[in-house]
């Protein structure tokens, strides 16, 4: 579902002298349908630049990202856009949205995207929510005064709304209680049962070990490594 | 199939090499893109970059030197002047930064918005009230405020019947010239959700030109960098703001403050 060949990436500071910045070289990786791959590395290694341009919001310098039969690494904005909407999710460290919009309405705004019928939509909002503990009287506010675990929460409720084919998850158990966490274990794990392709960045070692199918090291896609 | 309707194969906008020049001074040059139905797209650049110059070219509010616009398969430079007309008063809106410029202010809010109706051939006195008033539902204007003069409004609500008043009509089209600018920060918030439901709901394609690059993360799709008149960068949205290629857009994107 997710496949990477080659892939570089480099960075150009016009305003600090021009400098280049080589930060990856010789990519490569695959993700099948029901599979969850953990990207492991220390920190600077380049696991966000890797989930990023698979995302599409960092440009690959060469070589290919297929997402089921689209090369992110080539593809017009508005195929990624269609990608993202159908096909490609993403849960993200940080919640970014209009302030004032209630918490539900910013969860079943993927699927109100698609077409999905608004009352469907906030039905499988509300469940969403339930299931992770966000109190129902918070659903008609917005989550920009929640706090960090509540914010990753819905964060992880607006990424699992759509059942994508393809998902990418950056950190999704970070500052998370015990109960939580295992709640958004148990998504993962049932997003890999209906078959999505999962590449994720897991600091907890414990969530890793449960939902990742195998890991890779990102080290060695640096590029002194690779030379 | 409602997937495949939301992604069209043809542009509803496609524009090549179009420039305008005030004298020698060049307003935009050699600007082109493709807009496709239901798409937002964002133009930035800081004051005097020409993307006024080009939203104006586009409306058909300023006549370009060369280049080509094409709306819906029609070249429109070729098209007649009651034609254009007719176009800019059904299928296009244009959203002024200034809503006295896009509002009539010595005529009631309901006045307003029935305007245009009547302007398109709707006479029924009662249905155009009728429509009228939902509109100004849609925009969150209380219904007893219909019979109001804009200028008794504060200025994000002057914004949102500008914005009812344009989208009366059904367009395909928005041109939007700095929407929420001059507007109080959480008047701007309760103005974006509300584009933002318009655009998902009614298909809307937009054209946005404003300078604040916290307005287009969050309503535009695509995003067009502009400095001296020329287009220097232009992708999705987040991909220009988080891994700006071009050294004016690094420049633009690490001068904005964090809050």
């Amino acid at each position: 579902m997710i496949r990477i060949e080659n892939l570089s990436k480099s960075f150009t500071l016009h305003n600090q002298g021009g400098a280049v910045l080589p930060v990856m070289a010789g990519a490569g990786l695959t993700v099948a349908p029901g599979e969850c791959v953990g990207l492991t590395g220390q920190s600077g290694a380049g696991k966000s630049t890797l989930m990023r341009m698979v995302w599409g919001n960092y440009l690959a310098a060469g070589g290919h990202i297929w997402v089921g039969d689209l090369d992110i690494a080539r593809a017009e904005p508005r195929q990624i856009i269609r990608l993202r909407r159908e096909t490609l999710g993403y849960v993200s460290q940080f919640l970014r949205v209009v302030p004032r919009v209630p918490t539900i309405e910013v969860v079943a705004e993927p699927l109100l995207q698609l077409g999905t019928d608004p009352a469907a939509a906030r039905a499988r909002a509300a469940d969403l929510l339930a299931r992770l503990n966000i109190p129902e009287r918070l659903w008609a506010l917005s989550p920009t005064t929640f706090s960090g675990g509540e914010q990753q929460r819905v964060n992880i409720a607006r990424g699992f709304a759509h059942p994508c084919p393809a998902l990418l998850l950056d950190e999704p158990t970070a500052s998370l209680d015990a109960v939580n966490r295992e709640v958004v274990l148990t998504l993962i794990e049932e997003a890999k049962a209906r078959g999505a392709a999962i590449l994720g960045i897991f600091h907890d070692e414990a969530a890793r070990a449960r939902v990742c199918d195998r890991l890779v090291d990102v080290t060695g896609f640096t590029p002194q490594a690779a030379a | 199939m409602t997937l495949h309707s939301a992604f069209p194969a043809a542009p509803l906008l496609s524009v090549s090499g179009l420039t305008k020049r005030y004298g020698a001074r060049i307003g935009c040059a050699d600007v082109g893109f493709d807009l496709y139905p239901g798409e937002v797209l964002g133009i930035v650049g800081e004051s005097g970059s020409g993307k006024s110059t080009l939203l104006a070219c586009l409306a058909g509010h300023q006549v370009p030197d060369e280049g080509r616009i094409l709306y819906d398969g029609r070249d429109l430079r070729a098209l007649p002047e009651t034609e254009r007309r007719r176009l800019s008063r059904t299928d296009w809106a244009f959203v002024h930064q200034n809503p006295r410029d896009g509002l009539r202010m010595g005529v009631s809010a309901g006045g307003n918005v029935g305007e245009r109706l009547m302007a398109v051939g709707a006479r029924h006195y009662g249905q155009i009230r009728g429509k009228a008033a939902d509109w100004l539902g849609r925009v969150e204007i209380a219904a007893d405020r219909i019979d109001d003069r804009p200028s008794a409004f504060s200025g994000g609500m002057q914004q949102r019947l500008q914005i009812a008043r344009n989208l009366v009509t059904g367009p395909r089209l928005v041109f939007m010239d700095e929407p929420t600018g001059g507007l109080d920060v959480s008047v701007q918030a309760r103005l974006l959700d509300l584009l933002r439901g318009l655009v998902r709901d009614l298909g809307l394609s937009v054209i946005i030109v404003t300078h604040d690059l916290a307005v287009v993360r969050l309503l535009a799709d695509r995003l067009m960098v502009m400095k001296s008149g020329r287009v220097v960068e232009q992708g999705l949205t987040d991909q220009v703001l988080d891994d700006p290629q071009h050294a004016y857009t690094q420049l633009l994107v690490s001068s904005v403050l964090q809050v």
